[in-house]
């Protein structure tokens, strides 16, 4: 527990243990499946950092960020499967169009609140699906398409092994950015959002900067993780952009904790890793999968970091006060 | 007459679309009654279109005449209901609005996986209410079941206008959605006022989904689009307004057949999505919603 606390708060140390995790788990990970699950992980975790970011940070709701995702992966994909673009350029140019389409309705979206934020954004992915679902002429439709492996300097980039440090690097690197905006006025500015967007106007934050901003970098995290996934597996079907996908990506931030950006990574470990534990229920999945969602948001509603680390705090300070309070 | 067949066409489109509407409608009543009792967006209220469906369908399969089944497939939805606002909504009570959302959809997740134990992944077809030999009206056809569909739609929207406007506790249901705490102070149960709100939405849903069963069939995963649909079209109206959820509902369906009619049907599932958004950008409140000011 008190590793634990020391793992949630200061900034270096997490960084640290994190990076400690992904040198030190491959010791663990004795066959590919398990090397394959590590990676899906990871690419996960990008996401839901970024997603973090504008959820947990920003206090936005958005119920369709599988559409940047989507939008990420299908981007780079046809780039590259349908025009021939090298898979490095096609996932740059992908990634910053994305960042694009984000800043563009960043705007007139984030001018909405709550409920409302979370039905336009829920419109706008489930828009972003039906479109992808549709043009098979360039996506293959529903039956998706494939895509061709990521290639740096004349090397293919195949394997699971070589995608693990990719990706964990990648992982580090999205954290580490997230933490240094958070860290910075910016990021000060957003928190200030989050508590009262009025307020925060009072003291001279341009609210609706901030928000578009923090908006186009949830996107592209989305996006990037979305072109590494769909290169890394080498096909993407319209799953990935679908509503239930984003939910799942807003679930992985809430579970592991709203405003922790190491408790994103941990939701993203948890509820990846989880379908294919819950796979062992055969025909009861779906409905393991329904509870789990649901006990842990009536249960446990501020996430699993913040309240393990609550728990950590409490268990340290009041040990005199425990005392008295059993003798009674 | 050169105009003949198109205004006939035009008539059928409107037909297609008031009846698909009507089911619409019923959902996003569902979504109102629920969003004003208690400020929550159910997302299971696309299962219970599902469950009263399916239940229907079983219940006739097990030998039960057509209105008993029909009674008590709408019973057992309400009763899930009912279930779901005390195990899972009541237990979350002033959690944030992400926590909300993702229970209700834990929930539908939850009752889709349960549906496909309790009945299978087949697409099952529901027996019309009256036959199936097609009405003709001015050049266009109209189904006997699109009959009943607007018919007890209409009695629905009658019934709840005079639940909401007449009875006490209809009233008791709108102060608490108005103010909260107020409604408290003058004596209200709110919290009974939640729960029976979730059971009568639930209710609704299934009356959609058994009306829509013998045209469209019915299925395990039915409740995801038209629960979409059914929340496009309470926001399309303004979120929480009665009225606003049965004109939603109706624009919805019309617009959604004359733009398979007439531009393309593939995309005939986005409209909904594209005149939620353009309603949410120019005039969040909806066609009908309350125009309100936030208070700081």
């Amino acid at each position: 527990m008190a590793a634990f606390a020391w793992l949630a708060s200061p900034r270096t140390g997490g960084l640290a243990a994190l990076a400690g995790v992904i040198a030190l788990l491959p010791l663990a990970l004795t066959n590919n499946y398990y090397y394959d699950v590590a990676i899906l992980v990871g690419l996960n975790a990008i996401v839901c950092v970024g997603l973090n970011l504008l959820i947990g940070y920003a206090g936005q709701i958005s119920l369709g960020h599988a559409g940047f995702f989507g939008l990420g992966g299908y981007g780079s994909a046809i780039l590259s499967a349908r025009y021939g673009w090298p898979p490095l350029a096609a996932l740059v140019a992908a990634t910053a169009a994305v960042g694009l389409v984000a800043f563009l309705i960043g705007r007139p979206i984030l001018r909405l609140r709550g409920h409302y934020l979370a039905m336009a954004t829920l419109g706008m992915g489930v828009i972003i699906s039906i479109v992808v679902s549709t043009e098979d002429g360039f996506t293959g439709g529903p039956d998706g398409m494939s895509v061709p492996p990521l290639t740096l300097a004349g090397l293919v980039l195949q394997g699971e092994r070589v995608w693990y440090w990719i990706v964990g690097a990648l992982v580090i690197a999205a954290v580490w950015l997230a933490q240094n905006l958070i860290g910075s006025p910016t990021g000060r500015a957003l928190r200030a959002l989050s508590g009262s967007e009025v307020g925060a106007e009072v003291v001279g934050i341009d609210s609706s900067r901030h928000k578009v901003l923090v908006f186009v970098i949830s996107a592209v995290y989305a996006a990037i993780a979305g072109g590494l996934t769909a290169h890394y597996s080498g096909f993407i079907t319209p799953g990935k952009v679908s509503f239930f996908h984003s939910i799942e990506l807003v679930t992985m931030v809430v579970f592991g904790g709203m405003a922790s950006t190491f408790g994103a990574v941990v939701g993203a470990a948890i509820l990846t890793t989880l379908p294919q534990m819950l796979t062992v229920f055969k025909e009861y999945e779906m409905v393991a999968f329904g509870a789990v969602m649901m006990g842990t948001m009536i249960f446990v509603p501020k996430g699993l970091v913040p309240s393990l680390a609550m728990l950590a705090a409490a268990r340290h300070r009041p040990a005199v006060v425990r005392a008295i309070g059993s003798d009674r | 007459m050169p105009g003949e067949p198109m205004s006939a066409q035009l008539t059928q489109y409107l037909l297609t679309g008031v009846t698909i509407g009507a089911i619409y409608a019923l959902v996003a009543l569902g979504f109102s009654i629920i969003y004003n009792a208690s400020h929550v967006i159910n997302f299971a209220q696309g299962e219970f279109v599902m469950i009263g469906g399916m239940a229907a369908v079983s219940l006739i399969g097990a030998g039960l005449p057509l209105p008993l089944a029909i009674v008590t497939a709408v019973i057992v939805t309400a009763l899930v209901g009912l279930m779901l606002e005390k195990f899972a909504v009541e237990r979350a009570r002033g959690a944030p609005v992400v926590t909300l959302i993702i229970i209700t959809i834990g929930a539908s997740i939850l009752l889709r996986g349960l549906a496909t134990l309790i009945w299978d992944k087949k697409l099952h077809p529901l027996r019309a209410f009256s036959g199936d030999r097609p009405i003709e009206i001015a050049g266009a056809v109209i189904l006997p079941q699109s009959l009943w569909v607007l018919g007890i739609a209409l009695v629905i929207v009658l019934l709840l206008s005079w639940f909401f406007g007449r009875t006490l506790f209809g009233k008791a249901i709108l102060a608490t959605s108005h103010q909260r705490l107020a409604a408290q102070l003058v004596g209200i149960n709110v919290r009974q006022v939640l729960f029976v709100s979730f059971g009568l939405s639930a209710a609704l849903g299934a009356i959609a989904g058994i009306l829509i069963a013998p045209i469209a069939f019915t299925s395990w995963d039915v409740g995801i689009m038209l629960g979409l649909k059914g929340f496009a079209a309470a926001v399309l109206g303004g979120l929480g307004s009665g009225p606003g959820a049965v004109v939603g509902g109706l624009v919805l369906g019309i617009a959604e057949t004359l733009s398979a009619g007439y531009v393309s049907s593939a995309y005939k599932d986005v409209i909904a999505f594209v005149l939620m958004l353009a309603v949410l950008f120019f005039m969040p409140s909806g066609l009908l919603g309350k125009r309100s000011t936030e208070r700081v």
